[in-house]
């Protein structure tokens, strides 16, 4: 339901009066909270020049604030990919004809879902330390991937599976009907399909992996929020700090949330417009033109 | 290795350290803070969907900032920004406890905050189960926009919103640990804490804190899911 649309029939003008008053007292009430959380902080000598001014230097941005991105961008970028492949394996996993492959999935995936990803990332830490597996300077990075893969990777094993079981039962009917064997079906006929289909879900949840590769601040990984504290403590200013690292967390956050946004919105045209998906090689220019029903702007739906 | 050694070794762990205190300050954070979102989360959900164009657009805004910052840095901001640079005070000074307590009200200030946004989003998907017929049909007997809400939107989008809530309370649950980084002596600090001691049974106490997460998560899922389904509204 989309409560704009019935909740509110068309507004005589005493409605129209009353939402214009209510506009006004509410726009008041938002300055007064604002004005007091200035006044807060101007009062504690948060908003001087000073502790602002750093932030108009290339130093802090060149040796603080890049280098803890390109830490937090890393760790991101590695897990996304690790927890794909974990979802895969355990998704299909989930998904097999055997018994105990089924059981050993749900398992897994259900046990590293329910335990915080903090708890793994101070084990794998602690655990990883004394074996001396990996470099000292690599430890807290692995930490950091391993807990994000192993709970996003459950989360994105469950993705597959429901994306799986989601499709149009004829799908696998089909499938079988031609004499494909049941891996054979799962593999070219439901995978590519669920995957496209899990997309949106699959990108809302680099948000995430990007958000909580935060943790790793507190087993000291190298990355946005522990740079954010050190220009704090070296120029005295914490909560400018914090404010323009949240800042960035945000603006990359809020990107990928609306890039999610319009690959969902694309799918669904896709689907209810009932076009055929592009088909890759030549293609008749007559046939072609009216295709991309997918990404023209001539539906306003 | 010799097994019983370990497991003596193990259980040695118990006459040092309270597991079970750490335990019940977790699920302490975990009420405190569902009690405090879910208050904060019905005063933003209401917005969203207010007639007054400022209210939801502010609504909106709080939802965008605090869905895409980490917790963590919500948390750390609480602790070293509002009480070390700002100097807010949520504790008696003169108490004993004064340290533990602030902090654990600051964990459960940043707790509240960061989860509000998902239970404003959880109660506003909840409104979105709605049919629209039903908006409809109450319109059409005369009631006006409150009434509606009131006696027909308000009670089904509870019973559609239990789900999600459930979700976010898991997710409540476990990012508890979380406080452990401004010193709350939760699940999460006590495994640490445990670990350094004792390294050679790293991976028992893990287990074991795993354990107690998974006791308390799964439960709470089974139990959300069982409650959605009872209290579904029959379509």
């Amino acid at each position: 339901m989309n409560e704009q649309e019935v909740l509110f029939d068309a507004p005589g003008p005493r409605t129209k009066r009353l939402v214009a008053i209510g506009n006004v007292v509410a726009v008041l009430v938002l300055a007064g909270v604002a004005w007091l959380v200035v006044t807060a902080l101007a009062q504690q000598g948060q908003l001087t020049a000073q502790k602002w001014q750093p932030f108009t230097t290339s130093d802090v941005w060149l040796y603080n604030i890049l280098p803890g991105l390109r830490g937090t961008l890393v760790a991101a970028a590695i897990s996304i990919v690790t927890s794909l492949a974990f979802g895969l394996v355990f998704g299909i996993g989930r998904l097999s004809q055997h018994r105990w492959g089924r059981a050993i999935s749900t398992t897994v995936v259900e046990f590293f879902r329910s335990v915080p990803v903090l708890l793994m990332m101070v084990f794998f830490w602690e655990f990883l330390g004394p074996l001396h597996i990996v470099p000292g300077d690599q430890l807290p990075l692995v930490a950091v991937v391993l807990g994000l893969t192993l709970y996003n990777g459950s989360v994105v094993a469950e993705l597959v599976r429901s994306g799986v079981h989601g499709l149009p039962r004829g799908q696998r009917e089909a499938g079988l009907a031609v004499g494909l064997t049941e891996s054979t079906t799962l593999r070219t006929i439901l995978l590519p399909q669920a995957l496209v289909a899990m997309l949106p879900s699959l990108i809302s949840q680099l948000v995430v992996i990007l958000k909580d590769s935060a943790l790793g601040y507190i087993i000291s990984y190298f990355e946005l929020l522990r740079q954010g504290r050190q220009i704090g403590t070296t120029y005295q200013n914490l909560i400018p700090a914090l404010i323009v690292v949240g800042a960035i967390f945000i603006v990359l956050n809020y990107t990928l949330s609306r890039v999610a946004e319009t690959v969902a919105h694309r799918l669904r045209r896709r689907a209810a417009g009932g076009a055929p998906a592009p088909v890759p090689g030549p293609v008749p220019a007559a046939v072609a033109a009216p295709a991309p029903t997918d990404r023209g702007p001539e539906r306003t739906d | 290795m010799d097994i019983g050694q370990y497991i003596d070794d193990f259980t040695s762990l118990f006459s040092q350290y309270d597991v079970l205190a750490a335990f019940r300050m977790t699920i302490a954070l975990t009420l405190a803070s569902a009690v405090g979102s879910l208050l904060i989360g019905t005063v933003v959900a209401i917005m969203r969907v207010s007639p007054i164009d400022s209210l939801r657009g502010a609504g909106a805004l709080y939802v965008n900032i605090v869905r895409n910052t980490p917790l963590t840095l919500i948390i750390v901001f609480c602790s070293l920004g509002l009480f070390y640079s700002m100097g807010l005070q949520l504790a008696d000074r003169e108490s004993p406890t004064f340290l533990a307590d602030q902090n654990f009200r600051l964990a459960v200030l940043g707790l509240s905050v960061y989860h509000a946004a998902f239970a404003a989003e959880a109660l506003r998907s909840g409104i979105n189960t709605v049919p629209k017929g039903q908006v409809e049909a109450a319109r059409s007997i005369g009631l006006g926009f409150l009434q509606s809400m009131r006696i027909v939107v308000l009670p089904q989008a509870f019973r559609g919103a239990i789900a999600p809530l459930g979700n976010t309370l898991i997710a409540l649950t476990k990012n508890t640990t979380v406080a452990s980084a401004i010193g709350v002596a939760e699940a999460a600090a006590l495994m640490k804490v445990m670990i350094e001691f004792r390294p050679d049974v790293i991976i028992a106490i893990f287990l074991l804190f795993a354990l107690g997460f998974v006791v308390i998560v799964l439960p709470t899922g089974v139990l959300f899911t069982w409650l959605s389904r009872r209290l579904a509204v029959v379509r």
